[in-house]
């Protein structure tokens, strides 16, 4: 029952819509199941699934709105659940920048289920957990690791006669492997929509030789330094530049995409020109929902291009204010790269440090966004093309302004963390000090 | 993606699925149920026997039972708009069990004899079906049957009470406040919580709990377009364990700091504030550049509170120095070799640092912990050296503990509960000192309020912390605001820098309202009292950049 069709769904949909008495009335069900199994020591400690079917009624009088929710679905409860919106409506203050409900719109096909993913069970969660635990009991490490999947639907509808559904799917799982001193630690996740795609042994075994390889890890002097950044440290701080590409924000004056005078920068090159970032519903790696959270669907959108900033997010309210079309916000988003392995990149690189991933990442300049946060579970130090040992933590404090400024090599992107992120070799790059924390 | 981003996408501007903060399932509900009597304690019993029966029955060890109903009042203005109001109950039964030595735990909204009846049973196969898995049985350590008993809040002004035009007027009258004083924007927003929980075991004890908390904030911004730049100050209120009560803005609660404007202690005046920081926030955009370099720095509980949060309160949570939080927020350098030797000076002979759940008006505060413990005061630091750490019942042995220090937490009914931060805080000086007395003695140093950029290692060495506002001292007096301000220093380094606590006249406390831990994440809600304090010579950086 978590799991409507798309059939099932409208007909609750409709039978609500018929129901209302506001000016506009907006209808959501949403549902799915949510899995995980969590271990630790070696040991599983604890897994659960939850279900969930729930379904949100926005009632709206001019620009007041009042929401209600509930989980039963005869008609009795759904009309009672009408009429509290309405009334909780009724009472709200007025929402001036409340917007109209959107008419029938266009989605797409999305690609965003997958079977295998649909079919976890209790049984697929334990064996994963036995296949990440198994290679570290033989190599006497220590593993600690997290699955999530989720499978699950969505349907929208309203009184202007708009209507969409869509199912989708997702595991994300990661593993942090230390050895039995606590002198090595290593790390690895993968997520995708798709579990036939995820095989825990292999994640990992990723995990198992970073911690073997970062035992003993030496100290070197802070300060700037050339770094290639496997893709998820590249991901933890390029996505921190596109989720702050908001052009309310930048209007007014407060966004690293504020211009000095007033306006902002669209158009502007920002950038190295070998940036490009675009967004893709469709994108074959990282599928997303056909639509925005404000309902509009999502088209295939460039971010930047050639270095040059081509668009900023603008809400439907944002938009109507400035007398443009709406940009919605994307769900992932593509950054690209070039055809080089990360291999080829530590070959070819004299000196420099290799960061598996950033950790505890903070803003401490929205002007300029200046993140800080540390390297953690795997970074090595590189001479003449080789990795050479392995090297204490290091605290960074870097925009990714300044990081796309100075890149140097790009690779082949890879899906991480719901984006496609290429791994990437940076110059000064700046670490500000030591950690001993492994 | 996961769950909560599924929902966050999943509304077409669906308000109460959108805020930030709510606990599972909790459902929009009209401003007057908040006020709604809920089940009464004898009716919970009857059902909670129902699960301690069921389960019994099937072979459990132990079970304990609680009934929830999370009941979350947010409100969220900007400039001159109301954004949202979200009033958003919670409600149902999570059943936690050992049988064949391992733990089992399930949940259901379906507070009903049979509801509760089919949870039960399947906690006891969970736990059943991953004892196959099992290394070493749980041991719990002892705890007293309590029988019926009650707590609640000691709130002087329920805040679900006050009507909801009242507190929009107040927050409205913050954000103009702030506009008439300089300010391009401003948000605010009232954060309200009041649990009702009822906690059953095998034990012995019936427990019926009403637990109250409040969050006054908002972000104050001040831009100038001519040179493309813009700079924010926040509240500088604490989240508390209290009622509506802490927004009376008592002038015996304020006192004038060495920056010339009013603190405050245990009542907060949200509108004099804002005036304050709109004021703070033109002047941030002018403020001097700090110059890098090492500083005595005086730190403001405002400030404190998160520094103490960040490297004491998490490196001595016992589950993370042993190991399970690792994949998520690490491990601690807190070992447990360190503590045997009963000598490891985390920090200068003045550091006190004592965990507790029974302050009045922290977030901590409550009778009894989630796994029915009566809670109480103990100390983690004492004169600089580390001598305990947070353990509940199925830990408390690791450590040689006769009984639970009763720091265990779950965020909602369907979450399990496991160990969190209790209050953790550093203790007044003795002797008599007040900021104005300490800030005599520093030559050249930083006064630092306001809780800001905040970053740390997963074991807790490394730290790197900003603040809202710094203050530069020279000779022994404030010589102007500074700007691009961060400290970097390591735990134990830092500590042992403490060199002067004000005293008990200056206690505060700071909060941390949505404190996240585990996989599933969960959050909880902290307060930590600190006086004003003195490091002498920590390395502040500049984070000032051109892009």
């Amino acid at each position: 029952m978590a799991i409507l069709t798309q059939e099932q769904a409208k007909a609750i949909i409709d039978k609500v819509l018929s129901y209302a008495k506001a000016d506009e009335t907006e209808v959501t069900i949403s549902g799915g199941r949510t899995g995980n199994i969590r271990y630790a020591r070696n040991t599983v400690n604890t897994s659960g699934e939850t279900n969930e079917l729930s379904l949100a009624i926005t009632s709206v009088y001019g620009k007041k709105s009042g929401t209600t929710t509930i989980n039963e679905f005869d008609d009795e409860s759904l009309k009672r659940a009408v009429a509290r919106a309405e009334e909780i409506a009724a009472l709200a203050p007025e929402n001036p920048e409340y917007m109209p409900v959107l008419g029938p719109q266009n989605y797409a096909e999305s690609k965003t289920f997958a079977k295998a993913t649909d079919s976890i069970n209790p049984d697929y969660r334990a064996q994963l957990a036995v296949d990440s635990i198994q290679p570290c009991v033989e190599n006497n490490l220590t593993a600690a690791g997290y699955l999530e999947d989720f499978t699950g639907f969505v349907a929208t509808g309203n009184s202007k006669g708009l209507f969409g559904y869509n199912q989708s799917t997702s595991v994300d799982f990661t593993v942090t492997v230390r050895t039995a001193d606590g002198t090595g630690s290593g790390y690895a996740g993968k997520d995708f929509n798709d579990a036939s795609l995820l095989k825990a042994g292999p994640v990992t075994n990723i995990a198992v030789q970073k911690a073997k390889a970062s035992v003993n890890a030496q100290a070197i002097e802070p300060g700037k330094y050339t770094v290639i950044l496997e893709p998820m440290a590249a991901n933890d701080l390029l996505r921190l530049l596109t989720s702050a590409m908001d052009a309310r924000n930048a209007d007014e004056g407060r966004s690293f995409l504020s211009k000095k005078g007033g306006g902002t920068k669209l158009g502007e090159k920002l950038f190295d020109e070998r940036v490009n970032i675009y967004s893709d519903p469709n994108h074959p790696d990282i599928p997303s929902a056909p639509w925005s959270g404000e309902g509009l669907p999502l088209e295939k959108t460039t971010w930047v291009e050639n270095g040059v900033v081509k668009n900023m997010f603008y809400s439907r309210y944002w938009a109507q204010k400035q007398g443009v079309q709406p940009v919605p916000r994307p769900r992932g988003v593509i950054f690209e790269g070039g055809d080089q392995s990360l291999a080829d990149m530590i070959r070819n690189t004299e000196r420099g440090v290799l960061v598996t991933r950033f950790w505890y990442i903070r803003a401490v300049d929205p002007q300029t966004l200046l993140y800080t946060g540390l390297t953690r579970d795997g970074t090595f130090y590189i001479e003449n093309g080789q990795i050479k040992f392995p090297v204490k933590n290091f605290r960074f404090n870097e925009s990714p302004i300044i990081m796309l400024n100075n890149i140097e090599a790009m690779g082949k992107p890879e899906r991480t963390g719901g984006n496609m992120v290429p791994p990437m070799k940076i110059r000064d790059f700046t670490f500000t000090s030591l950690s001993d924390a492994v | 993606m996961k769950r909560r981003d599924f929902l966050h996408y999943s509304g077409l501007g669906l308000g109460a699925m959108m805020v930030p903060g709510l606990v599972a399932f909790s459902k929009p509900v009209p401003a007057e149920h908040l006020l709604a009597p809920g089940m009464d304690a004898a009716a919970k019993k009857l059902l909670a026997d129902v699960a301690l029966n069921t389960t019994k029955s099937l072979g459990a060890t132990y079970t304990d039972v609680r009934i929830g109903r999370y009941l979350q009042q947010y409100l969220f203005t900007r400039e001159k708009n109301v954004q949202g109001i979200t009033n958003a109950e919670s409600f149902g039964v999570g059943i936690r069990v050992i049988a064949n030595g391992t733990w089992g735990f399930s949940a259901t909204s379906d507070v009903t004899p049979d509801g509760i009846k089919k949870c039960a049973e399947t906690a006891v196969a969970i736990a059943k079906a991953n004892s196959k898995l099992q290394k070493e049985p749980v041991e719990l350590a002892p705890v007293k049957a309590y029988g019926e008993v009650s707590w609640k809040t000691p709130i002087q002004k329920n805040a679900m009470e006050v009507p909801v035009k009242d507190k929009i007027d107040l927050l409205l009258s913050v954000n103009n406040a702030a506009l008439d004083n300089g300010a391009a924007f401003v948000n605010s927003a009232l954060f309200m919580i009041n649990e009702q929980k009822y906690f059953a075991s095998t034990d012995g004890s019936y427990i019926d709990q009403d637990i109250h908390r409040i969050w006054p904030n908002f972000t104050v911004t001040a831009v100038n377009r001519q040179e493309g730049l813009f700079r924010s100050r926040q509240a500088l209120s604490a989240p508390m364990g209290m009622g509506y009560e802490y927004l009376d803005g008592l002038a015996s609660e304020k006192f004038m700091n060495p920056a010339g404007f009013n603190s405050y202690r245990n009542s907060y005046d949200m509108v004099e504030d804002a005036v304050t920081a709109a004021k703070h926030a033109k002047e941030k955009l002018t403020a001097k550049s700090v110059q890098p370099g090492k500083y005595d720095l005086m730190l403001d509980p405002e400030h404190l509170g998160l520094t103490i949060h960040e490297s004491v309160g998490h490196p001595l949570e016992l589950d993370r120095v042993l190991g399970y939080e690792a994949n998520y927020a690490g491990t601690s350098f807190a070992t447990l070799d360190k503590w045997e030797t009963k000598n490891f000076k985390y920090g200068s002979d003045l550091v006190n640092i004592v965990a507790d759940k029974v302050q009045p008006n922290s977030l901590g505060n409550v009778g009894w912990d989630d796994e029915g413990v009566q809670t109480k005061e103990w100390d983690l630091i004492k004169n600089g050296v580390l001598v305990n750490y947070q353990a509940i019942r199925d830990q408390a042995k690791i450590i040689n503990e006769s009984e639970s220090h009763g720091c265990c937490f779950a965020d909602n009914w369907s979450s399990v509960q496991f160990q969190r931060m209790p209050n953790v805080s550093l203790k007044p000086g003795e002797a008599k000192m007040s900021p104005n007395d300490m800030i005599k003695d520093i030559e050249k140093g930083i006064y630092i309020l306001g809780r800001g950029s905040y970053s740390i290692d997963q074991q807790r060495y490394n730290f790197q912390f900003g603040g809202q506002l710094f203050y530069e001292i020279k000779n022994g007096e404030i010589a102007g605001m500074l700007e691009d301000v961060a400290y970097q220093s390591n735990t134990q380094e830092f500590w042992n820098s403490c060199s002067a606590l004000c005293d008990k006249d200056d206690y505060r406390l700071f909060g941390s309202f949505f404190d996240g831990k585990g996989q599933p994440s969960q959050v909880s809600a902290v307060s930590h009292g600190s006086p004003t304090t003195r490091f002498d010579g920590v390395n502040v950086i500049n984070t000032g950049r051109t892009i």
